[in-house]
């Protein structure tokens, strides 16, 4: 008897504590997913009753029509990808070369370096954006991918170094002597070792993409121009000038969000190893 | 003679592999930082010392301005650590007590979706939502000038709220379970488990979210300029040193920007941050480490 109450106590606990998970969860994503129902609406609809689903007379699709007729959407959508693959690649890159060079020669230079990195991680480098904007207009890379990829990768691979050098610590020497025995040069030896840290590389990957893709700050100052404009600002801007169609706004809003949902929700592991790992130093 | 050679491999070897890396912090990362303090001590390419620091502090107009924008990111950190971290940690507690199991990853996710989205989104999903034209809230809470910042700092912490929470979660799953199952031997509740023994274990890393938080707010730009742009109203109330700093530099409306006042200003940010951190670990972190063993 005593043993049944407790296993009742026990459940309606856990059910309490799922109820109260659930109204944060609704907090989280109750505001996106009213952004969505009203993106498949008329003008008339989203303002006659925000939070009801579209009905026959409501819905409508000519948001994503304009949005996607809007010669910039697209464009911006290419010059996003383009920015964040990028540094997210060159990043990987370096943080691995740089991870392995600390952990495979451990010197005193190398715990100096390692240091660096780490106080790298808190710099806040938006604060050093006037250089770094005279840095572009002399070499005339004002409006191009390539200034903001080249701004990425210094700031992403502070955290990427320190990330893949937990990653590296954990592979067991053997293998690269082996490898070396074999007459593996220490450039083959590390291509060797690197599928063993594919996780510390997803991880670096997350967590280094999700804050390009949506930062503001660089491409308002580096690549205002309509040609290069990313994802981000063209939102922003159209944000400020079109507010008079809502259906096309709300739409471009959605299609500009669904990327990093959808690949958060598949990398989510990941990108939360990334984070907990990287700033625990 | 042979290990000496050793060592000149071994120190070639790890230049060789750091460099790329090296060369991308240091250049776009570093020497920003560290050339922007530099020319903040110059005047249309003329040394003139702390000339612009002392317009910037003592100009009417700009140290107004200077003054009210610090005390904006005081009151935008203080809301955002005080409700975002206790939120965050019950949250990473409720994840974390057992009780939910399978759904622990599921609702984990669903909890972190707002911090992927972009601070335009963000401040637009929001701003219509308390919008007088969908009339769910009647009160116009952004056009008001004593709650327009406690409203932008609310839906900042409503998008960040995955991160802290992701951090603390992690922190709470390091804790030796051996720990947690003595104290539960011994009698102790769910609750007094919670305050008396994991939030102890786990204080150095609500330390470092804390100072985190502290960091990313005095850097903060992006949600003030996502909705009131770099002139951040009603009459200035929303302006912060990030969008201050842009207007310096970069000019808004009439106002031309200015290079050197910019890198100025940006010195005086990065001042700030630099001494709220080493204090920060100076006084805190470091007796938080010691009450740890």
């Amino acid at each position: 008897m005593i043993q049944k109450d407790g296993r009742i106590q026990t459940q309606s606990k856990n059910l309490l504590v799922h109820l109260c998970i659930l109204f944060f969860v609704l907090i989280a994503i109750g505001p996106i997913i009213v952004i969505i129902i009203n993106s498949f609406k008329t003008t008339d609809g989203i303002f006659s009753g925000p939070l009801k689903l579209p009905d026959s007379k409501t819905f409508s699709l000519d948001g994503y029509k304009r949005a996607f007729e809007n010669g910039n959407f697209i464009r911006n959508y290419i010059n996003s990808t383009i920015i964040t693959v990028g540094s997210t690649l060159l990043t990987v890159v370096c943080s691995c070369l740089a991870a392995y060079g600390i952990t495979e020669y451990a010197t005193k230079l190398a715990k100096m370096i390692a240091g660096l990195f780490t106080i790298g991680i808190m710099l806040p480098v938006t604060l050093g954006t006037v250089v770094i904007l005279k840095m572009m207009v002399r070499f005339h890379l004002l409006n191009t991918h390539i200034s903001l990829i080249l701004v990425y990768v210094g700031i992403s691979v502070p955290l990427g170094v320190i990330l893949m050098v937990t990653n590296f610590r954990t592979v067991s020497n053997d293998l690269k002597e082996a490898a070396r025995i074999d007459g593996a040069n220490e450039f083959k030896t590390f291509l060797i070792v690197l599928p063993l840290v594919k996780p510390g590389i997803a991880a670096v990957a997350a967590i280094t993409m999700l804050p390009i893709w949506n930062d503001l700050w660089f491409p308002l100052i580096l690549t205002t121009g309509p040609k290069t404009q990313t994802l981000t600002l063209g939102i922003q801007q159209f944000v400020g000038v079109h507010t008079n169609d809502w259906q096309a706004l709300i739409a471009s809003l959605v299609l500009g969000a669904i990327p990093l949902i959808l690949l958060f929700t598949l990398f989510s592991k990941q990108f939360i190893k990334g984070l907990s790992d990287g700033y625990s130093k | 003679m042979k290990s000496r050679n050793m060592m000149r491999k071994r120190y070639r070897q790890l230049v060789l592999f750091t460099s790329p890396a090296l060369a991308f912090f240091l250049i776009f990362a570093v020497f920003p930082l560290m050339g922007t303090i530099y020319i903040s001590f110059f005047k249309d390419a003329v040394f003139v010392g702390l000339a612009n620091f002392k317009f910037l502090f003592t100009d009417d107009n700009s140290s107004t301005r200077l003054l009210a924008a610090f005390l904006h990111n005081c009151e935008f950190f203080a809301i955002a650590a005080s409700v975002q971290i206790p939120l965050a940690l019950f949250m990473a507690a409720l994840l974390t007590s057992g009780r939910v199991r399978r759904l622990t990853g599921f609702y984990r996710t669903l909890l972190f979706i707002p911090s992927t989205l972009s601070v335009v989104i963000v401040g637009f999903i929001w701003r219509l939502i308390i919008s007088p034209l969908w009339g769910i809230v009647q009160y116009p809470l952004l056009g008001e000038k004593t709650t327009a910042l406690p409203t932008i700092t609310l839906m900042s912490v409503w998008q960040y709220l995955g991160i802290p929470l992701v951090f603390l979660y992690s922190a709470l799953l390091s804790i030796p379970s051996n720990i947690i199952e003595s104290a539960r031997v011994d009698g102790a509740s769910d609750i007094r488990i919670f305050f008396r023994i994991k939030i102890p274990l786990i204080a150095p890393q609500i330390g470092i979210i804390t100072i985190l938080t502290f960091i990313w707010t005095f850097n903060g730009f992006d949600i003030i300029y996502a909705l009131n742009g770099g002139q951040p109203g009603p009459d200035f109330s929303t302006d912060v040193l990030g969008t201050l700093f842009y207007r310096t530099f970069f000019g808004w409306d009439a106002d031309q920007g200015n290079q050197n006042l910019g890198a100025a200003t940006a010195t005086v940010i990065f001042f700030i941050i630099l001494l709220g951190t080493a204090a920060y670990f100076a006084i805190v972190q470091r007796r938080l480490k010691v009450s740890q063993l």
